[in-house]
């Protein structure tokens, strides 16, 4: 079960945005889980049953949010380059303006639809592969692809302001 | 499908054939196109921070008192069920047996427990069903 704890954490991180509601939520799934042992099907992967009963606490978390705040600071640049070492000003100025790139977008996609906030999420931040997807969306491949592209096409319109 | 599979790289040749003549007979689908791989670029290199080491040492521990306080408020609502169950039959006990109140009082009262009685099995009946054959149960509003 170890495995999946750190998944299941970054997963509801993804819904929720916050760290403590990423951990509570993460874990009473877990119970859940455990309390509904009896419904899993052996012959399915364990994260696809628990992430079903996870989406559902996380989006009940969302809706019972009175504000639609924007979680700050939850994102963290490890994309290489030479602004890793944070020697020189240059190289600074640049690692700056990728986080506010990154917070910008950060701020975008908490501004689309939590469907299509998932998606990006699952598949750009979290490395989660097309097919887990499928199985985790519990449907084709195809399907999750055209989905993706559409939510990163509302993703874009936020970003660039064309959607509020 | 072919748009976002040639974001992630994954063109087989025909299908990157495929995907230059679509961008060469729609220029508003290129524009699009590299903006929206622009953005996945910058999508794909963000991370959440990391949690802290200890989140991870105390994670199971977390999970397992969830699950003891489950099990205790299990208890408890089983114990206070029991007793209060104990104490509502000594307590039409101790009515029906007292001579002072007059047999009428006694069968109204008898009449108010009982249809309560039946309205609560009849509502819980009636949800229990109903989230039984809900299809959209697991549907999140």
């Amino acid at each position: 079960m170890n495995r999946y704890m750190k998944q299941a954490y970054y997963t509801a991180l993804g819904f929720v945005g916050t760290h403590d509601d990423a951990l509570d939520l993460s874990q009473e799934a877990f119970v859940r889980a455990y309390r509904a042992i009896g419904r899993f099907d052996v012959r399915k992967k364990f994260f696809t049953w628990y992430y079903r009963i996870l989406r559902n606490l996380c989006l009940n978390a969302l809706r019972d949010r009175k504000r639609r705040e924007i979680p700050l600071g939850l994102t963290e640049d490890t994309g290489g380059g030479s602004s890793d070492g944070g020697e020189g000003a240059a190289a600074l100025e640049n690692k700056l303006d990728r986080d506010e790139l990154h917070r910008k977008v950060w701020d975008a996609l908490w501004k689309l639809d939590v469907e299509d906030r998932e998606l990006i999420v699952a598949r750009d931040i979290l490395d989660t592969s097309y097919e887990m997807l499928a199985a985790l969306m519990d449907c084709p491949v195809g399907t999750v692809m055209s989905r993706l592209y559409h939510a990163r096409r509302r993703l874009k319109d936020v970003f660039t302001g064309r959607k509020a | 499908m072919l748009l976002e599979k040639a974001l992630s790289g994954a063109l087989l040749a025909e299908e990157r054939k495929e995907f230059e003549r679509l961008l060469q007979s729609r220029p508003d689908i290129r524009a699009e196109w590299e903006s929206v791989n622009s953005l996945q670029e910058v999508t794909s290199a963000m991370r959440f921070k990391k949690a802290p080491e200890e989140t991870w040492d105390q994670y199971w521990a977390g999970v397992y008192s969830r699950m003891e306080r489950g099990i205790a408020w299990l208890l408890i609502s089983v114990g206070a069920v029991v007793l209060l169950a104990l104490a509502a039959y000594e307590a039409v006990l101790s009515f029906v047996e007292t001579p002072d109140i007059p047999l009428a009082v006694k069968l109204a009262t008898g009449a108010l427990v009982a249809g309560l009685a039946v309205l609560i099995v009849s509502i819980a009946r009636e949800k229990w069903s109903m989230r039984k054959s809900d299809k959209y149960r697991e549907v999140v509003r």
